[in-house]
């Protein structure tokens, strides 16, 4: 027997496989057609302080090996969420689940995040800082290390829960982010967000997103969050949940060989709503095939 | 909603630029007319969502316009080929509300999720006129069909070439108990301004799932938001929002 599970900032996963923030909603849809506990987490859809309605459609365009998605965090609010999809999610999931929070200005991630480390059905929150800071002149947090150290202590001082900061690649060096939260208090980091991508209608002669630009995720991207996981390993000592066009067992491996000691699955579940049960049944044999025994052993192992 | 091999039973043009796909598998999560299915093709990362024309005896049958490389792949699939297709996605329409005299008005590639609920609806006794409106008559498909399970069939062509000149608004008769309609979203426009009853309308949107998880399709209605894939693609008259 294969050992699975790992440990990520001191809470044990069964498996690595974590659904993404954004791919599996509060995991109602998944949990309809089957048992989600099989997975070691969820994370859930990026909650604001407010609800937000979003952009305008369409939202979604298809790429090769890939898709364009500008859903602008439409989300019911973290109230609503409390509220609501946290007792539902009671019923359908019994462990630790990942809560992914966005923010417009430090006090956004502040009220948010106050308010769900109140609740103990939540391991992780995971602080999406890819979002436009309204306030200091719409770039986004995640681009500035600055900025992204800023939201990192401001979270930390509100939460006793481990907080993972999520980074996004669009940056000149992913590693001087990275350095910047870790500095900063983070307990973990988690990557890749979404490319900034763009597609135009032919037809149309227009771009086919209402929002013009949208990120990048799927297959396409699997190669540059290898890099990025790799590069951020190298850096830090917090650890790391990586993303980014995980498609099966092997891809988990890869991104653990890499320096993840836990992954996140997203596109992939849109396009198979099975693929995380899939994953997490799949990877036994996988493990084996590569003469894996322990899964926690071969974090960062192609590192030498 | 299920994940379901199907296998392609005949795959053939029927008028210009379309294609009836019939295939064979498990039908059992299609409950409604009005419901999509949504389809995995080699080489392409998303799904393609096409609508239910008719589920029964084990057989799916969609009706398809080749309009991009998905469409285009799928039309040169030959017999015996097997697709992924996910089924039971959406709310279909609500059929109980149809009164004595319904009326269904399909534009193009709308008009195929009108079969099934023409047939269900006459099956259920009530007497069914079909409007299906066209760009031309090369376009024109499935009259026969129509006739054939008793809808009175009224066809219009933009160009004047088969039925009457002009869009289906131009052919609503006067009386109907309720209305059924999908298709290009100026003409749901056009029928909801026209029409004089309530009825139901099947909404098209660019999709990351079709089963609810990405909030790829939103739209708001007078009850909030709703996801076209899964709390729609059909919503009633009275809560769109133009
Ligand atoms: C609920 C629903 C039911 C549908 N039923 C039918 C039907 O019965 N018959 C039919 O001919 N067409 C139907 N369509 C439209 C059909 O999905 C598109 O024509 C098809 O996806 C185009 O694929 P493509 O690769 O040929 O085009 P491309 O333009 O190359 O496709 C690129 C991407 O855009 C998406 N896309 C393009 N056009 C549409 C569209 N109109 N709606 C949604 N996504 C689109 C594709 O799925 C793909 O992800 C339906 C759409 C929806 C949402
Ligand atoms: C439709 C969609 C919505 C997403 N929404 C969020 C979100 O709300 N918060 C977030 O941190 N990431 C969001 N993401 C990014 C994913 O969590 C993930 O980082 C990214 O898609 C890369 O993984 P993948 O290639 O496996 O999809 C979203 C991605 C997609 C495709
Ligand atoms: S397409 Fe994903 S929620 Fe509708």
């Amino acid at each position: 027997m294969v050992n699975t599970k790992v440990s990520l900032c001191g809470i044990e996963l069964t498996n690595p496989i974590i659904p993404a923030s954004g791919t599996f909603g509060f995991g109602a849809e998944f949990a309809e057609i089957y048992d989600i506990n099989v997975l070691g987490s969820f994370s859930f859809k990026g909650t604001t302080a407010e609800p937000r309605f979003g952009n305008p459609t369409p939202r979604i365009a298809e790429t090769p090996s890939g898709m364009l998605n500008a859903v602008g965090l439409q989300n019911p609010g973290v109230d609503h969420v409390i509220a609501e999809e946290l007792p539902m999610i009671k019923k359908i999931f019994n462990k630790p689940v990942m809560a992914n929070v966005s923010g417009f200005s430090i006090n956004d991630y502040v009220t948010a995040c106050e308010k769900l480390d109140s609740q103990e059905q939540i391991g992780w929150l995971e602080v999406n800082i890819s979002c436009p800071n309204v306030h200091g002149g719409g770039m986004s947090f995640g681009t500035s290390a600055e900025a992204a150290a800023e939201v990192t202590r401001a979270v930390k001082a509100v939460t006793k829960k481990p907080v993972i900061m999520k980074l996004t690649p669009n940056v000149t060096d992913i590693t001087e982010i990275a350095k910047a939260c870790e500095a900063a208090g983070a307990d973990g980091l988690s990557l890749i967000n979404t490319l900034t991508g763009v597609r135009i209608s032919l037809k149309n002669r227009r771009p086919i997103l209402a929002n013009v630009t949208g990120g990048l995720s799927g297959p396409a991207v699997f190669p540059v969050a290898l890099r990025c996981v790799w590069q951020v390993y190298k850096s830090v000592n917090i650890p790391i949940v990586g993303m980014g066009g995980i498609s099966s067992a092997e891809d988990v491996i890869e991104m653990m060989m890499a320096g993840a000691t836990a992954v996140e699955i997203g596109a992939v579940n849109l396009v198979d709503p099975y693929a995380g049960k899939k994953i997490v049944e799949d990877l036994p044999a996988v493990m084996e095939k590569y003469k894996i025994n322990d899964l926690s052993e071969i974090i960062g192992v192609a590192h030498g | 909603m299920k994940d379901t091999v199907f296998k392609i039973l005949s795959n053939k043009s029927i008028a210009a630029n379309t294609y009836e796909m019939v295939l064979a598998g498990d039908i059992s999560d299609i409950t409604a007319a009005g419901q999509f299915v949504n389809i995995m093709l080699d080489g392409f990362y998303l799904r393609r969502p096409i609508s239910v024309c008719n589920a029964e005896d084990g057989k799916l049958t969609l009706i398809y316009k080749v309009v991009g490389k998905g469409t285009e792949y799928m039309a040169s699939l030959a017999e015996g080929a097997e697709l992924s297709v996910l089924t039971g996605l959406g709310n279909g329409y609500d059929l109980s509300l149809s009164g004595d005299k319904p009326l269904l008005i399909g534009g193009g590639a709308g008009v195929p999720p009108m079969f099934m609920a023409a047939k269900k609806l006459i099956e259920a006794g009530k007497s069914v006129t079909v409007i299906m409106g066209f760009g031309r008559a090369e376009e024109v498909f499935y009259k026969e069909e129509f006739e054939k399970i008793g809808a009175e069939v009224r066809i219009t062509t933009v160009d004047g070439s088969c039925g009457v000149r002009g869009f289906v608004t131009d052919a609503m008769p006067e009386d109907y108990t309720y209305f059924y309609t999908c298709g290009p979203e100026p003409m749901l426009k056009a029928v909801y301004d026209k029409s004089e009853t309530d009825g139901q309308f099947s909404f098209e949107e660019r999709m990351g799932c079709g089963f609810g998880a990405c909030m790829g399709c939103t739209c708001k209605t007078k009850y909030g938001n709703k996801r076209i894939c899964r709390d729609g693609p059909v919503l009633t008259k009275e809560e769109i929002v133009w």
